[in-house]
């Protein structure tokens, strides 16, 4: 028995309206961006008459823009490096050894993703203030690395798990050591497992504005995201600069979605239900 | 030739150091600070320095003193009625586009794709970009409904405090609406197809079908909806902070604890409320309030399982 002709109206009603309502504010954001402020002002709802590239200028010229996205790209690409590096050592100790004290480590990790580390703020704040890195860009290299260990060694540990031992007994066999065992034989076959780790963090670390408004201070060592702040605050009327660093914020998340969005959603699924 | 084996057996004592860089980062940024958090409650602090041991006085102050116990009050409400709004608005919303999705409406590809946009941007500019949205004159929101003649409706919706923790709740389920989505949907992909035709040759269909059937058998992620759901809107900030500041306002009306945690612990207020001590006895709370609440739910997971 097929749903009734009116039910299958109404849904694809529902379910068309509301990717309109998905979609339009960030399109609203992007079509912005190329108008002049008047133009916005003017006729809110119209296409860009004539692109303008102005608020572009404007923010490249006038503010730290390349500075606040240059910070952003290398706090997340670093962050993320460090979180893949340190969780496959970690992981593939955990799994691939039989040490008694194997499974408490595991359990030690896993209970940090229960942890909400921002109600730590304080202490975390003072931490890096006496470890000299307040205001620098190791702050939030190292918070969100260590934000990113448990989840991390939870997906390649599982991973390592279902990896077939005989692949590292015939690699010991013709003479490997660990190191070259995980880097020439492990890490190769372990694409899947590090790409999920790679959008999880990476969407953390470039998207987070909590631990840059508390570490950071200097203009020059902001991310973008906190630099959305100072620009809000300097440019409050002007609606087309506003819009304009808006979208470069998302700019890259937006384009990477859209190439793999099957892989991020994937990932930041599994990286919410853990 | 006899010692081949052990060889192979045999580890350097090298190993050992494998763990120790992702343990040191973890115990010294994680560990380490949540811990500090609950001993740093016990102590009267002086900006940042701490002086002498209080016991449980800060809790004491957080409760009971003006203006403290008003503002945790007040803030406590805005956290409940965040949860409650999202359970309901985002989460049905997200639960019934998943089973259009899980229906094959045509396209379905497609919408998942849009429903999950949102939430790859940041917090902040969502907060901003609807902050323009709703600005009662040159927003677009405001204009749209001038454009449709329902100008009665064009409120100041930030500016109000009778509309602006609302307006924030929903903005907030704009865009945490695609990975609820993404959760039930996976759930409702996991349901034997015999079990719904089984029951659609019985004469189950529409809303029977969905309440008799398909609710029971997707639990699982309904409760980890709720628990993701929980904990998010009780740690609450960015979007408040983007929207109406660190006082949460206008007057308090969009305050959540964790902004009353972040002015009491960095000053953000003018009103001599400021402390590290009162700040960590409210962390120290929030994570009571959360961990117990939380540890109820997955007790919760483990009773669905066993039935």
């Amino acid at each position: 028995m097929r749903p009734s002709m009116t039910y299958r109206t109404i849904q694809h009603l529902i379910g068309y309206a509301f990717a309109v309502l998905s979609l339009y504010p960030v399109f609203l954001m992007i079509a912005s961006s190329f108008k002049t402020t008047i133009a916005i002002f003017t006729h809110p709802l119209a296409l860009p008459e004539k692109i303008s590239f102005v608020a572009y200028d404007k923010l490249l010229d006038q503010m730290p823009f390349g500075h606040y996205l240059w910070n952003s790209v290398l706090v997340s690409g670093a962050s993320v490096a460090l979180i893949l590096i340190s969780s496959a050592f970690a992981a593939y100790y955990i799994s691939r050894t039989h040490y008694k004290w194997n499974s408490a480590l595991l359990f030690i990790f896993l209970l940090g993703m229960m942890i909400p580390i921002k109600l730590g703020i304080v202490p975390l704040f003072l931490l890096m203030k006496n470890l000299g890195l307040s205001n620098t860009l190791w702050s939030l290299i190292l918070i969100y690395t260590a934000i990113g260990i448990p989840l991390g060694i939870m997906i390649m540990a599982g991973f390592f798990k279902t990896l077939p031992k005989e692949l590292e007994e015939a690699g010991r066999i013709d003479g490997c050591n660990d190191m070259q065992i995980l880097s020439r034989i492990v890490i190769p076959l372990m694409r899947p497992a590090i790409g999920t780790v790679m959008i999880i963090n990476f969407v953390t670390a470039w998207n987070d504005f909590f631990f840059p408004l508390i570490f950071i201070q200097d203009e020059v060592m902001k991310t973008i995201q906190v630099g959305m702040m100072s620009l809000f605050g300097e440019y409050e009327s002007d609606w087309s600069t506003l819009f304009a660093g808006l979208t470069l914020a998302s700019l890259p998340m937006v384009l990477m979605f859209v190439f793999a969005s099957r892989q991020f959603m994937d990932g930041m699924t599994a990286g919410a239900v853990k | 030739m006899d010692n081949q084996p052990k060889r192979l057996n045999q580890r350097k004592w090298s190993i050992h150091l494998f763990p120790i860089p992702a343990l040191a980062i973890y115990l010294l940024f994680i560990v380490y600070p949540i811990i500090a958090a609950f001993s740093y409650s016990l102590y009267d602090w002086q900006g940042i320095k701490r002086l002498s041991f209080v016991g449980v006085s800060n809790f004491k102050k957080l409760l009971t003193v003006e203006p403290f116990n008003t503002m945790f009050q007040n803030a406590l409400e805005h956290n409940v009625i965040y949860f409650v709004v999202q359970m309901v608005v985002q989460n049905g919303f997200a639960f019934l586009l998943a089973y259009f999705i899980y229906q094959r409406i045509k396209g379905s590809g497609f919408l998942k794709v849009a429903y999950f946009l949102p939430r790859l941007l940041s917090v902040i500019v969502v907060g901003f970009l609807w902050k323009l949205i709703l600005n009662p004159t040159y927003g677009t929101l405001n204009v749209l409904l001038d454009k449709l003649g329902l100008d009665a409706l064009a409120l100041t919706w930030l500016g109000d405090p009778n509309t602006a923790l609302l307006s924030i709740i929903l903005v907030n389920c704009w865009f945490g609406v695609g990975l609820s989505l993404l959760i039930f949907l996976a759930g409702l992909q996991s349901i034997p197809s015999e079990i719904i035709e089984a029951a659609r040759l019985d004469g189950v269909k529409g809303f029977r079908m969905i309440a008799t059937m398909i609710l029971p058998l997707i639990m699982q992620p309904l409760i980890m909806i709720t628990v993701l759901t929980f904990i998010q809107s009780f740690e609450a900030f960015e979007l408040v902070y983007a929207m109406q500041g660190s006082m949460g306002g206008p007057y308090y009306s969009t305050d959540t604890l964790a902004v009353f945690f972040y002015r009491t612990a960095f000053g953000g207020s003018s009103d001599g409320s400021a402390s590290i001590g009162i700040g960590s006895a409210l962390a120290v709370v929030m994570f009571a309030l959360i961990a117990v609440i939380t540890a109820f739910f997955l007790a919760l997971t483990r009773k669905v399982n066993r039935s």
